[in-house]
């Protein structure tokens, strides 16, 4: 008789990595490309246009405040938008996912398999903009290997958060309500670019709820020094938004690929 | 007895107010072909997906390889391999890219992954293609390498669905080549396919699929001599003399059927002196086909 059916199967999250480090050796160049020039023109684009105009932000040297910024930027561009629409195409236009269904892979062993790739990628390039920022005069320091995990953490969470929202959409050109009423402001409203102090109350309770507001934090502390347990605060919050953004993924993207 | 490979019983699916799959009966005894024959919107689709636990029944009894789904489905994935109807290949990877990958999603050791590759180029003839990416393949060249792909554990059970839609003729029969080569090799496979010859080449046994239920079921020329008889008598003419005939015809109780340019009259064999002019045939499976159905052959 059968043996009792096993959940996340290891051998099939691996099946599903697999297939995805397989993939990227075809387009690593152009991902590398834009993942490192975006947070540059960033850098360069706010570090020395409003650098010019204000030097210190909320303690901190702007091109520090803002490097350390741009990291939970860049992890947000390179899970968030990969889940959603590599999400959607793989399973709306190429079909993969039947192919990977049709195998002994269930939807939670794809959907988490997926997650995991988009968050080792998000811990990779979500750290590059602190190597550029050393260029530009940010000083190393011992708290910076800490970024590539936290990095990791938050993009598992943000890619879960794609694959739901590309579960949940009918069409790939809905991308854009999500993209300008959802994504926008929490990227905005997250204290990258200038601090949430100086908002007025509204948006600074709207950003203690914004998971990259807590990316933000923590990435700036591992950098300059971490605060006790306001940062351990900080990760039990990206945590919980992974753990649900996943859950979340896992059943409505069964939902869809299911019948 | 061995354990049947497929074995289905009142089986249920329903989308919404449509129910796709009405109380269907399959068998696929271990090592045989069996074709799944249906119009478009039979249900053959639907089918296939409840046998990788892609859709879910509502009712009805389904066993795969001895294992009752949905519930032990990945045991059951795991020996069977699938021929999607739509190409789902990784375009911008090569061939032996393509089954490395499903080398690992179908849990291939790694001391077998080599053997496992090399095996499924060879029989898919596509070895001197093992570098080409598959977007620079020909159509059909794509479909054999879908075949090996699904082939590279070694499956008990293969399924194939539409294995030969939207293929040129001579794309087809390479096709069936291999798909007779697996068959000999003791693989059981059920194919479903609206291809009337390809069912009757390739398959012991047709199951004949309406509205989401089997409307018979047997070997090809048993269904033949049991639904459409012997012959048949093709006549032709304009379509005032068509519809005549078909007058006559079911004043006569004859079993007719349309095909375009003619009226075919079944059982010819039992026709007596007056019947209309016309060319006899011997009986085949579309006219059994389109007996049971209701459904033209395009």
């Amino acid at each position: 008789m059968t043996n009792e059916p096993r959940r996340l199967d290891r051998a099939a999250v691996t099946g599903v990595l697999v297939r995805e480090v397989v993939n990227f050796s075809s387009y690593w160049r152009a991902t590398t490309f834009s993942s490192t020039v975006e947070p540059t023109v960033y850098l360069l684009a706010f570090g020395f246009g409003f650098g010019a105009l204000v030097s210190e932000v909320a303690g901190y040297d702007y091109v520090e405040f803002v490097g350390t910024g741009t990291v939970a930027t860049a992890v947000l561009f390179s899970s968030v938008f990969p889940a959603m629409f590599g999400t959607f195409i793989k399973y709306s236009f190429q079909r993969t996912y039947d192919a990977i269904l049709a195998a002994p892979v269930d939807t939670e062993e794809l959907v988490t398999g997926e997650a995991l790739w988009i968050a080792t990628r998000a811990g990779v390039y979500g750290s590059v903009p602190l190597l550029v920022a050393m260029v530009f005069g940010l000083d190393p320091s011992w708290g910076m290997l800490t970024v590539p995990p936290i990095a990791f953490l938050a993009g598992f969470g943000w890619a879960s958060a794609g694959i739901l929202i590309a579960a949940l959409m009918k069409s790939i050109d809905n991308f854009n309500y999500v993209t300008s009423i959802v994504l926008t402001p929490l990227f905005l409203v997250a204290g990258t670019y200038f601090p949430i102090s100086e908002l007025p109350e509204w948006a600074r309770v709207a950003a203690n709820v914004n998971p990259l507001y807590h990316c933000v934090e923590l990435v700036r502390h591992a950098v300059f020094g971490f605060v006790g347990w306001t940062d351990v605060f900080h990760v039990a919050v990206i945590v919980a938004f992974g753990l649900t953004a996943w859950r979340l993924a896992i059943r409505f993207m069964t939902r869809r690929l299911v019948d | 007895m061995p354990e049947p490979a497929i074995r289905l019983r009142g089986v249920v699916k329903r989308f919404g107010a449509i129910t796709a799959v009405d109380g269907f009966d399959l068998d696929v005894p271990e090592g045989a072909c069996v074709g799944l024959l249906g119009p478009n919107g039979a249900g053959k689709s639907t089918t296939m997906r409840l046998l990788t636990a892609q859709a879910i029944a509502d009712a009805g009894e389904l066993e795969v390889l001895g294992h009752t789904l949905p519930r032990y489905s990945k045991a059951a994935r795991a020996q069977m391999g699938v021929v999607p109807q739509l190409d789902n290949l990784d375009t911008t990877l090569t061939v032996e890219q393509n089954l490395l990958v499903f080398t690992y999603l179908y849990r291939i050791g790694r001391a077998q992954r080599r053997e496992a590759i090399e095996a499924a180029l060879e029989i898919a003839n596509l070895s001197d293609r093992r570098g080409a990416k598959v977007d620079e393949l020909s159509g059909g060249m794509r479909r054999r390498l879908l075949v090996a792909r699904a082939l590279v554990h070694r499956p008990r059970l293969l399924l194939l669905d539409e294995p030969t839609v939207g293929l040129d003729p001579q794309v087809r029969q390479e096709l069936w080549a291999l798909i007779d080569r697996l068959r000999s090799e003791g693989t059981s496979i059920l194919m479903s396919t609206h291809y009337i010859e390809e069912a009757a080449r390739l398959a012991e046994t047709v199951t004949v699929m309406a509205k989401g239920r089997a409307v018979a079921n047997g070997p090809p020329a048993q269904l033949v001599a049991e639904h459409a008889g012997r012959e048949a008598l093709e006549v032709y003419g304009p379509p005032a003399r068509l519809r005549e005939v078909e007058h006559d015809a079911a004043g006569r109780g004859w079993a007719t059927r349309r095909t375009g340019t003619s009226v075919t009259i079944l059982r010819a064999e039992t026709l007596d002196g007056d019947a209309p002019q016309g060319e006899r045939r011997p009986a085949n499976l579309e006219d059994v086909f389109v007996l049971l159905t209701g459904e033209e052959v395009t």
